[in-house]
């Protein structure tokens, strides 16, 4: 690779920029529930909360603030980042649970990121809130094997149900078996 | 399919038999049965039946159990994970350069939308813009992509409620809308057309007639449809009223797309929150109020007639220009350059082996897919391949309004609603 | 009790060609649509591939009253004994074409999740490349298919190694079309 880096500045990537108090919403989040920090990622609002207070904040923000819809639930494993991006305030775990909000009065989007450590992987579930946020937080508990306290049927929704591990996890193999193509000299 | 139980009216006892009233009950009424001398079952006794995953009429290999009170469904859960591909753990080990491949096939009705919100996505942590003739032969893709599903929509879902021939109507115009796609991208379907940086290669000699052909065709054939079954009164009775569900139920439930719009809420992300530039097109968001099946019947079908309009409009106004991003470090040079500079070279080399390494970071974009919301979330930590690749796939979230729409119809309804959710295995399971 | 009850001699001749004629020329394929290549099967079923002129006239939803498994699509983990059930109710004889690369070899998805490769679970007859393959690939597969029942080849090799082994015969991709459209590229 030549010496210039692609678009944008790898350094400036490394840090994001936190807005001040430019989202009103975030804002409010950031008040009414110290320790979280509200961050602008590419030009998206981001909260990244506490994960005991999880439900309290989309609570408020569905009651208060009028996000009237959750569009996703998932979770990410940082276990083999090359590179974290460094937020100030926010203490890195191996997993991040991951809240998208939209509010259609508004017409405006949130994301909520709490982080949760690999020794105790549960989180509050969401879906006494949103009920459409069942089968999103099952695929996270099957993928990732977090928990989410108050879910109402928390069980395996895409693997078979005695599957051993949690696909998505780094450390869970991806199984590839070696292939061997037509003339190979061996399998790959 | 009321619980009550009622007395033979005077009438009813005098002939013996149950009025014309009584007469889409299929069930017995207590009394006659007792007279017989049968035994009146408990309430309780309920059956729970096995839909699936093999079944003519469940959109791909979706299982649902549903509870029955003789031919009334009280409960319907849907099983999912029949097609789990692990997708989302392939996506990590692909370059992004590979990634639209991966993408492309999870909802195999919306490959170039697939495709579009994963490059949307890239470029939003890249933050490259791309020409403006890029983005208007996406947004036509896209388009075309939009009334290839709903055909097949049209052709399934009157294929479930019984009208056979729309199957073969839908596919003929179907048939129209790939070829052109195979003449544009060069393949029916999965097309991994539209890539990071811009789409793969530019449009062909002769597109515009073939496009405004296909156009023409698309439009005579929805307004056959619309002869046939909109006023067709078999199709009215199995479709008006069933599976109902209200805007508080929708949102609750995180539906999207045609399942929220027929509830009366006009929201469509394509007019809501712009992308490409469909703020700079002409067209309208087609909403109805009732919530059941024949809006969403509706609001498909008219929705293929925005697209051609959209289409049209690309064709008419489709700028010059390159057809993808400049920057050697994201898309590869022209094959000719390959033999005359050692740069381009090399940089198809890089790009081809190692792909291009994206800034860490984390964005959710969202577009308008047929079915709904379809979202790319993205993480990435500075290298080549993404740390996290997961969609947010429309099916997913409206699978479970099946869950509020079905208990209380009937069996054959409960077929009509699920055609009508349009679920995409594929991007229910990833 | 099927065509290898009767004794064959020289009389029987007549009665083998017409049984074999008529189990090529009505073969009723049963729907195991699974992904993306189902779309590309009901294409072939439509008005313009036609597989109604091949015979394929119906898809069976029972599997009892089919005579062909297609199966389109990648096959997941939970999705293989569903096959297997599937295939055992069909009566013999009984044909797999392993339409698509996923089914034949688990094509692009070499992970945990797919098996790779249906004759992992059930004999296959016509393997079938493409991703998926066009209308066009999907016929040849099938007409390759009839040809081998017709001859009743593939019956003679059946007897040889038990009722339900698979031909695995494999056969060329040939979609797309061969049209002089010349793709203009801006230069750079």
């Amino acid at each position: 690779m030549s010496d210039e880096s692609p678009q944008g500045d790898a350094d400036a990537a490394e840090t994001v920029e936190e807005i001040a108090i430019a989202d009103p919403v975030a804002a409010a989040v950031v008040e009414g529930f110290p320790g979280s920090v509200a961050v602008e990622s590419h030009g998206q609002s981001v909260v990244y909360v506490d994960r005991g207070v999880l439900a309290e904040v989309t609570k408020r923000l569905r009651d208060a603030e009028r996000f009237t819809q959750c569009t996703d639930v998932t979770a990410v494993d940082h276990a083999a980042d090359v590179e974290r991006v460094e937020i100030p305030g926010v203490v890195r775990e191996r997993f991040e649970v991951v809240v998208n909000l939209l509010s259609h009065p508004r017409n405006a989007r949130i994301r909520l990121i709490c982080q949760v450590p690999e020794d105790d992987p549960t989180v509050p579930s969401v879906t006494p809130l949103f009920p459409g946020a069942n089968f999103p937080e099952r695929e996270a508990y099957d993928m990732f094997g977090i928990t989410f306290d108050g879910h109402p049927d928390l069980a395996r929704i895409l693997m078979p149900d005695d599957w051993d591990g949690h696909p998505l996890r780094k450390d869970d193999p991806i199984a590839r078996i070696p292939v061997t193509f037509k003339g190979d000299p061996a399998p790959r | 399919m009321s619980d009550v139980i009622n007395e033979p009216t005077a009438e009813e006892a005098r002939l013996g038999r149950q009025t014309d009233e009584g007469a889409q009950e299929l069930r017995p009424r207590q009394h006659e049965v007792v007279m017989t001398g049968g035994v009146w079952p408990d309430d309780d006794e309920t059956m729970i039946i096995n839909m699936g995953p093999q079944h003519p009429s469940t959109h791909g290999v979706l299982r649902i159990m549903m509870e029955l009170d003789g031919e009334t469904v009280l409960q319907a859960k849907p099983v999912i994970g029949y097609l789990h591909t692990g997708m989302e753990k392939t996506g990590e080990q692909l370059t992004y350069v590979q990634g639209a491949t991966n993408v492309t096939r999870m909802d195999y009705l919306n490959c170039l939308g697939n495709e579009l919100v994963y490059a949307l996505a890239v470029e939003n942590l890249l933050d490259t813009e791309v020409p403006e003739r890029a983005v208007w032969m996406r947004m036509m893709l896209v388009e075309l992509q939009r009334m290839a599903s709903h055909l097949l929509f049209q052709a399934t879902n009157g294929m479930d409620i019984g009208a056979l021939s729309m199957m073969i109507y839908g596919w003929r115009e179907r048939e129209q809308v790939l070829r052109l796609l195979e003449m544009i991208t060069g393949l029916r379907m999965n097309h991994n057309f539209i890539r990071v940086g811009g789409l793969a290669a530019d449009l062909p000699d002769g597109w515009q007639q073939a496009t405004l052909d296909v156009c023409d065709n698309v439009e005579a054939g929805v307004a056959e449809y619309e002869t046939l079954l909109c006023e067709n009164p078999i199709w009215q009775e199995r479709t008006q009223g069933v599976g109902v569900i209200t805007t508080e139920q929708a949102l609750a439930l995180g539906a999207t797309g045609p399942i929220l719009r027929s509830t009366g809420f006009p929201w469509d992300l394509r007019k809501a929150q712009p992308y490409l530039a469909y703020d700079d097109v002409d067209f309208e968001v087609i909403y109805t109020g009732n919530g059941d099946v024949y809006d969403r019947f509706l609001i498909r079908l008219f929705e293929i007639l925005e697209s051609v309009k959209i289409v049209r409009q690309c064709v008419a106004r489709m700028p010059g220009g390159d057809y993808r991003v400049q920057d050697r470090k994201i898309t590869p040079p022209p094959r000719g350059r390959i033999d005359e500079s050692m740069e381009a070279l090399i940089h198809h080399f890089k790009l081809f082996t190692e792909g291009f390494k994206v800034p860490a970071g984390e964005t959710y974009v969202a577009i308008e897919s047929p079915r709904g919301e379809v979202g790319c979330y993205l993480v990435s930590d500075g290298t080549g391949k993404p740390v996290r690749l997961h969609v947010r796939g429309p099916s997913f979230y409206n699978l479970q309004s099946v869950e509020a729409m079905v208990p209380g119809s009937m069996v054959a309804d409960a077929v009509a609603i699920i055609s009508s959710v349009d679920p995409v295995m594929g991007e229910v399971d990833r | 009790m099927g065509l290898e009850a009767v004794p064959h001699n020289f009389l029987t001749g007549r009665l083998e060609d017409l049984v074999k004629w008529a189990r090529r020329n009505s073969m009723w394929p049963a729907t195991f649509g699974l992904a993306c290549c189902a779309i590309e099967m009901m294409a072939t079923g439509a008005a313009h591939y036609d597989q109604a002129r091949f015979g394929m006239e119906v898809f069976r939803a029972s599997p009892r009253q089919a005579d062909l498994m297609i199966v389109a699509g990648r096959v997941s983990q939970k999705m293989a004994p569903v096959l297997r059930q599937v295939y055992d109710q069909m009566v013999e004889p009984k044909w797999v074409i392993s339409m698509g690369v996923c089914a034949s070899s688990g094509g692009m998805f070499n992970n945990y999740a797919i098996v790779q490769g249906v004759d992992q679970v059930v004999p296959v007859d016509v393997y079938v490349p493409g991703c998926p393959p066009g209308p066009e690939t999907l016929l040849h597969g099938i007409l390759t298919l009839h040809e081998m029942v017709r001859t009743g080849e593939i019956m003679k090799r059946r007897r040889a190694q038990g009722a339900g082994a698979g031909a695995g015969v494999q056969i060329d991709q040939v979609d797309g079309i061969p049209s002089p459209v010349r793709l203009i590229g801006t230069q750079a």
